[in-house]
């Protein structure tokens, strides 16, 4: 009887992954038929795709640790990739998807190999400075990106006859997008090219002795954040049928950086919970709309000084410590 | 002549900038040198610097002479409460962990600037009178002059605290080699505080040099404080010469670019000259 629990419990503890992907994935299947409500549903596919993007940059940061201080730029030629694609140039809206994405990995190839070939900060400035020329031209350019006041009229993506235009289709749509992305950095970090990954965020030199090519990795997990990054662009766009610069400013791309840091740097389920909390912040203080940025730069301080391994895996590293604490008393 | 006379006009507008963005390129580099991180609340001295000027000119009515030193020391000590209370507590020594704690404290900082002077933009007089110069043809503002007066001062200043006083000789212990600076009972957390404080200075002191020009808002120094970081790595981060250097050429090349291509795009100029010089030499002109 004993032995059975403790099998049962053991399996349990042997697929957790695998056990909290199927459950968070039947919640999400089901969720549509609970909350009805258009404007929650809008909610939870922002932070859907704001993960894809926290995905790929938590990789880059936990696990390669560095900065990347221009994210957003990725995410803005994703979704203006997509707009100028499908309306402009009347492509087809899947192909031009992928298409934007293999151009963004050429991109950030050539933004990531210079900067990364030197250990240090160089590759912050560089993706802070590329947000900043992204940024502008998205303002500036006015005749190819509608300028500051935004580019409308993206249609909506098709599968066959379907048109996923409704907050309900395009839940399922955003969050297969996620789900796939999760499956994917929870492999990655998993496999050799994850765990090689892992030691150089530790110490680069020792993971240099060990035969991880440091500078490869961090190039390659560069480019496949930045790919993330503009395919939850390419889906932004497509959501909601209307972008404009303000989307895609180096503010937004501190944003992506905080939700890392409050998910927990290297922890993938962390950065699912770091992007909802950080998202859904400014819905819940709403009346506290004066001391909206004190509150987030605060609540990111007293993390790092206090959680730096993040809020997830912080509050479960101090609960284990206290059993383990326990246990050794007992 | 005409060619000329804008050439002369565009050089002396880019080494005016160029002095702010190497006042601030400075301040990134006491810090890199000391602490080994970016310090992204730069950003915020020099926008504090302005509104400590503002404050003190208008609020206190304090003269000019008395406001501008006092603007400068009380970001200097905003420098110091940065470190003491955000910095100094963190469990965690990691890089990482400092970086992104600079980068919450200067949206902590920008938040309370926003509560304090509200969000509208400010005007603040200049140093000395508004009637401008003219010289070989082109003009100059007098507040330009001062900029690059103050600025040389600063600079001079600044190498005779490294080679000649006991706390900047400390610092540069420090910078070289912490473990042994700490051996020989160097205290390094006082002296990080000290970068900090040195770092305010700086920042504020391009603060209240600029925003005469610029005019002054909660969020001036955020452009104006990253043009200061794109400097210091133009030049070679954490070297003081290639700071200098760093801050002129990005300024020179700003204004030669807003002057014969597009105003709109100066920005973007500077930014990709500052990828392609990193792509070609990935440490800077003067680093090592």
């Amino acid at each position: 009887m004993i032995a059975n629990r403790e099998r049962f419990y053991y399996f349990i503890y042997l697929h957790r992954t695998g056990l909290t992907v199927a459950a968070l994935s039947t919640v999400l299947l089901v969720w549509p038929l609970i909350e009805s409500n258009p404007y929650n549903l809008g909610l939870s596919n922002l932070i859907a795709i704001y993960a894809m993007v926290v995905l790929g940059l938590n990789l880059f940061v936990g696990y390669a640790g560095q900065i990347s201080l221009g994210h957003a730029a990725f995410f803005a030629i994703g979704a203006y990739g997509s707009a100028i694609g499908t309306t402009t140039l009347g492509g087809p809206a899947w192909l031009v998807m992928v298409a934007v994405a293999l151009a963004t990995a050429l991109v950030a190839l050539a933004v990531g190999v210079p900067a990364l070939k030197l250990s240090g900060h160089y590759l912050a400035m560089a993706t802070l400075g590329f947000n900043i020329v992204v940024y502008t031209i998205l303002v500036q350019w006015d005749a190819v990106t509608g300028g500051p006041s935004g580019f409308s009229g993206i249609p909506f993506l098709r599968i066959g006859p379907l048109a996923l235009d409704s907050e309900i289709r395009l839940h399922y749509l955003v969050w297969t997008f996620t789900m796939l992305s999760l499956l994917l950095c929870l492999n990655l970090v998993r496999s050799g090219v994850g765990r090689g990954l892992a030691a150089l965020a530790e110490d680069e030199a020792a993971a240099a002795v060990l035969g991880v090519d440091t500078r490869r990795a961090k190039v390659k997990v560069f480019v496949l954040s930045a790919v993330l990054a503009a395919l939850a662009g390419s889906l932004f766009a497509h959501c909601y049928a209307f972008v404009s610069p303000d989307s895609f400013d180096i503010f937004v791309s501190v944003d992506f950086v905080i939700m890392v840091v409050v998910g927990g740097m290297g922890s993938v389920w962390g950065t699912l919970f770091g992007t909802a909390l950080i998202t859904l912040l400014p819905e819940w203080i709403e009346a506290l709309e004066r001391f909206k940025d004190i509150i987030h730069g605060l609540i990111l301080v007293l993390i790092l000084l206090f959680l730096p391994q993040g809020l997830v895996t912080g509050l479960v590293d101090a609960v284990r410590r206290r059993i383990a604490l326990r246990h050794h008393h007992a | 002549m005409a060619g000329f006379q804008d050439l002369l006009q565009f050089v002396f507008a880019g080494i005016t900038s160029g002095a702010i963005y190497a006042l601030i390129a400075l301040g990134f580099c006491v810090v890199h040198k000391t602490i080994g991180i970016v310090n992204f609340t730069q950003v915020d001295f020099v926008s504090l610097g302005g509104m400590f000027l503002f404050s003190g000119l208008f609020w206190s009515g304090l003269p000019m002479l008395a406001a501008l030193p006092c603007a400068v020391a009380a970001v200097t000590g905003v420098g110091l409460v940065v470190e003491y209370l955000g910095i100094r507590p963190s469990r965690s020594q990691h890089h990482l962990v400092l970086i992104f704690l600079t980068i919450g404290i200067s949206i902590i900082l920008r938040g309370t600037m926003k509560l304090v002077w509200g969000k509208n933009r400010m005007a603040v007089p200049p140093l000395l009178g508004e009637e401008p110069l003219r010289i070989a043809g082109a003009t100059i503002l007098p507040q330009a002059v001062a900029i690059l007066v103050v600025t040389a001062l600063a600079i001079g200043l600044l190498i005779f605290f490294f080679r000649g006083t006991r706390l900047g000789l400390c610092m540069r212990a420090v910078a070289s080699n912490q473990a042994a600076a700490e051996v020989v009972g160097i205290p390094v957390g006082r002296i990080r505080a000290a970068s900090f404080a040195l770092a305010g200075g700086l920042g504020g002191l391009a603060g209240v040099l600029v925003t005469p020009i610029t005019t002054l808002s909660y969020d001036v120094g955020v452009l104006l404080g990253l043009k200061g970081f794109a400097a210091a790595i133009l030049g070679g981060f954490g070297s003081f010469p290639g700071a200098v250097l760093g801050g002129v050429l990005l300024g020179l090349l700003e204004s030669l670019a807003a002057g014969y291509w597009s105003s709109a795009y100066k920005d973007v100029a500077a930014f990709v000259v500052l990828l392609l010089v990193l792509f070609v030499r990935p440490k800077g002109l003067l680093g090592r």
